[in-house]
């Protein structure tokens, strides 16, 4: 077996949706150049939000924005409904030894303002997006590449373009799993004109993707077209999308129920329990690759030593996740079994050592006297569960609280702090005074970016202090490996050093719940919880 | 008359100085740091938060950040938000749909408010009256976000008579809705603020007089008691109107409009100072203005009210 790795673009999916429209889409007659143009020609309405940085792919990292840049930009790859990783522009990504990577392009691509796409178009835009003095959002995707720095400005020395369709990338250390995440908004490449104004780009982008920005009026709506140069296989069944920026989730419901919008990407937590039984078929409840915790900072006394994880292991087995993802969210949270998502690839229901993810509140009581026995905190002890409370938060705190006080027999309470901004402070300075909540949305579908990012040493999000250098040794193991089986059985063992330590407790994994109007066919959502915008059909 | 307005005006100085200062200290004492929470669960890299604080002179002291808000001012160049757009714009956008909104809210509350209030006061203790009574107690007593998702839901959805929500090009129609649950709250106070005051002028000396001397009913009700029970019903209204600009942030919420309230909202989350401030500056000149209209009003109403 060699090392050499190779990612094979498929893209057969869309043509049997392709085919099936054109049926309906011709019949109509309605308008003559319906036919020339494609399968179906409605405008398709989205509910979104007003991105929170310009349409500058290096900045987007909230999902308002990533909506428009997934779909007006096409990088090296890109991401199935599944997470699967095809090529988009790629011919080839290589690599020996998962550290230096050749990457040869498709020839022939554009730019939506005529301007070829080349090796030097990723380099530029990679360089753009990782120096500091730019600012921007997503720079530390750029981290694992030579020459990075997160205090000066300095050039991606690992990027070297070897012609106009081929260029190499040199990674500090081996990274098994660089090529999946070539999909990501960061990795994107962008135009000459970009550089000039890169304000005014950020206004009226110029992508290679499946779409272009048409307009976009702010707080209000992004019109989203075909782009007719578009050389890729997300091949776009629609005349187009009308992303609507909506404040409140209730609203934009309440527009689908009405008639006047046909796809909600986000159902408001008041209708979890009726939106199933209101949109039957069109309703969406499947898991994403999102997940909820609760995490224990080293710096909280109780929560050391031997006995400390004696309670973190009481706290968990005390949760009734079954109960609490049916009552409060109606089914649209998943109970975890692991540190992932079920749509990941190697996510798995048996992950060794995963039993203290189960509710046995006896179990749960005898654990916390045991370490009770050990180093004793009282029986007046309360068990603070910190949160930003801007956002819906209480209801589940409150349910989680309830176990903990049924089964272990101390108090426990809601720790708010008003603002998420605030919260994070606090996290950041080592100021909360018990347990916190977590979550996490993976940037791209592979294990590794749930692990690394939060539980490794000095990791950006690793808010707790948490080390273990047993850990940090099985991720590098997996980082390294030379095929994504053995990476997968890395990752799995790290998390199971995690479920030995619990630097977090595992909560569920939040459902993508969404509905669509009668209007609009083929809607399916992607691993990333967004719609698959461009195989979307409606006629008009 | 315009030596009180000028001098009204010149008051307008140390208002919004210290309006301004009283804003910026609150904003500046809400507690977090909105640099951090931009780059979301992950966060940024410090070098990057620390640039971006340097951009928006977060990293300056109070006085400083204010005074170079005070230059912004003058020099009518906020400065850009955290997405990168032109305060000003930000506020040009946001206003006018609002203000909109607010002058029908108000509209509505005036005459409806003023006609039920006016019958509800001449006809005391009748069936009219009561039945006022109880729907303004109900209108007070349902909070805006209940009585607005049950008008959209049975207006809108199951009736579908009325645009569900304002959508893009907001236009009278579209805000029809809105407006009257913005004014609902509203509409109930003044109901009763002209009741009681029509029923207490009813009963005043200088109305048994004009009906003594003959006057026809219609004249003494226009003339005399409506015209002095307004004085109330107007202090209300200017300083509502403030309120329905400002106060306006659930009713856009529901109805997706994209106003000042939310944009307010949304920038205090953020925690954007300079379009806090900014915004709110404008809204506390509207109310200044709106309560300067107000004082001149009284004047109509009241021949014993003159300014010199």
């Amino acid at each position: 077996m060699t090392p050499r790795r190779r990612l094979a673009g498929i893209g057969a999916f869309t043509l049997t949706s392709a085919l099936l429209l054109s049926a309906c889409g011709g019949g109509s007659g309605d308008d003559p150049e319906a036919a020339n143009e494609g399968p179906s020609t409605g405008i398709v309405t989205v509910s979104n939000g007003e991105p929170q940085n310009p349409l500058i792919p290096t900045m987007t990292n909230e999902t308002y924005g990533s909506k428009v840049i997934s779909n007006i930009f096409a990088g090296l790859v890109y991401y199935d409904a599944e997470g699967q990783v095809h090529n988009e522009m790629a011919e080839s990504i290589e690599s020996e030894d998962n550290q230096t990577w050749t990457i040869t392009l498709k020839d022939g691509w554009t730019f939506t303002d005529g301007t070829p796409v080349t090796a030097q178009s990723y380099v530029d835009a990679w360089n753009y997006g990782a120096k500091l003095s730019n600012k921007q959002n997503l720079s530390y995707f750029f981290e694992p590449i030579e020459g990075f720095s997160y205090d000066k400005d300095s050039e991606l020395t690992g990027l070297t373009v070897v012609s106009d369709t081929e260029f190499t990338v040199k990674l500090n250390q081996p990274e098994s799993d660089f090529p999946m995440r070539l999909g990501y908004a960061a990795f994107m490449p962008l135009p000459e004109s970009f550089f000039d104004d890169p304000k005014a780009a950020g206004e009226t982008p110029v992508g290679n993707g499946p779409y272009k920005v048409e307009t976009w009026e702010h707080n209000s709506l992004i019109e989203l077209r075909p782009n007719e140069d578009y050389k890729g296989e997300r091949t776009v069944q629609n005349g187009g999308v009308d992303l609507m920026a909506y404040t409140e989730e209730d609203t934009a419901y309440n527009d689908l129920l009405g008639g006047s919008l046909d796809i909600v990407t986000n159902v408001p937590s008041s209708s979890f329990a009726t939106f199933e039984d209101e949109l039957g078929e069109r309703a969406v409840n499947q898991p994403s690759a999102v997940i909820q915790v609760i995490n224990v900072p080293e710096y909280v006394k109780e929560f050391q030593g031997e006995a400390g994880t004696l309670r973190r292991e009481a706290i968990s087995m005390a949760i009734d996740r079954d109960q609490i993802t049916e009552t409060i969210y109606n089914g649209s949270r998943t109970p975890a079994t692991d540190f992932t998502s079920p749509v990941i690839d190697g996510w798995t229901e048996e992950l060794p050592g995963n039993e203290v993810l189960k509710y046995d509140a006896a179990a749960a009581k005898k654990l916390w006297d045991e370490a009770e026995a050990m180093d004793p905190v009282g029986a007046d002890f309360t068990l603070q569960i910190a949160s930003n409370a801007d956002s819906d938060h209480q209801t589940w705190v409150d349910a989680v609280c309830n176990n903990v006080r049924s089964a272990l027999e101390i108090g426990c309470e809601f720790d708010p702090y008003p603002t998420f901004d605030e919260f994070l402070d606090a996290r950041d300075n080592d100021a909360i005074s018990g347990i916190f909540r977590g979550g996490w949305q993976a940037d791209y579908p592979a294990m590794s970016n749930f692990l690394g990012p939060i539980y490794g040493t000095g990791a950006g999000s690793n808010d707790m202090g948490y080390s273990n250098k047993e850990f940090d040794a099985k991720l590098k193991e997996g980082n390294g490996a030379e095929t994504p089986e053995q990476a997968i059985e890395a990752y799995k063992e790290a998390q199971t050093i995690l479920l030995e330590d619990m630097p977090g407790i595992p909560l569920w994994y939040q459902n993508v719940t969404a509905g669509y109007s009668e209007a609009v066919d083929n809607v399916v959502f992607g691993w990333d919880s967004d719609p698959l915008l461009y195989q979307v059909t409606k006629s008009e | 008359m315009l030596w009180y307005l000028g001098r009204r005006l010149l008051q307008l100085i140390p208002v919004f100085l210290g309006a301004t200062l009283l804003l910026y200290g609150l904003v500046f004492l809400r507690p977090g740091d909105p640099v951090a929470g931009l780059g979301g669960e992950r966060g940024l890299p410090e070098a990057v938060q620390e640039q971006i604080r340097q951009q928006y002179n977060l990293d300056e002291p109070f006085i400083v950040q204010y005074l170079l808000f005070l230059k912004g001012v003058f020099t009518l160049d906020f400065g850009v938000d955290f997405r990168g757009r032109e305060i000003t714009e930000v506020i040009a956008q946001a206003l006018p749909v609002t203000f909109q909104l607010a002058m029908m809210a108000l509209v509505i509350e005036a005459v409806f408010g003023l006609t039920f209030g006016l019958i509800a006061g001449m006809r005391k203790g009748g069936w009219f009256d009561g039945t006022v009574l109880v729907i303004s107690l109900l209108v007070i007593a349902v909070p805006t976000f209940v009585m607005g998702f049950v008008l959209q839901f049975v207006v809108g959805v199951e009736l579908g008579w009325l645009p569900v929500t304002a959508g893009r090009d907001p236009d009278f129609y579209t805000l029809l809705l809105p407006a009257i649950v913005l004014a609902a709250t509203s509409f109930a106070y003044v109901v009763r603020l002209t009741r009681t005051s029509v029923a207490e002028n009813l009963s005043a000396d200088y109305v048994r007089t004009a009906r003594a001397k003959g006057l026809r009913r219609t004249q003494v009700n226009g003339r005399h008691v409506l015209r002095n029970s307004l004085i109330p019903v107007v202090t209300f209204l200017g300083a509502d109107l403030g309120n329905l600009m400002g106060g306006a942030v659930v009713t856009e919420g529901i109805f997706n409009i994209n106003g000042v309230g939310g944009t307010l909202y949304d920038a205090i989350i953020r925690g954007e100072n300079v379009t806090v401030v900014s915004l709110t500056t404008v809204l506390v000149i509207v109310y200044i203005a709106a309560n300067l209209v107000v004082d001149l009003l009284y004047a109509a109403l009241d021949p014993r009210i003159r300014y010199a």
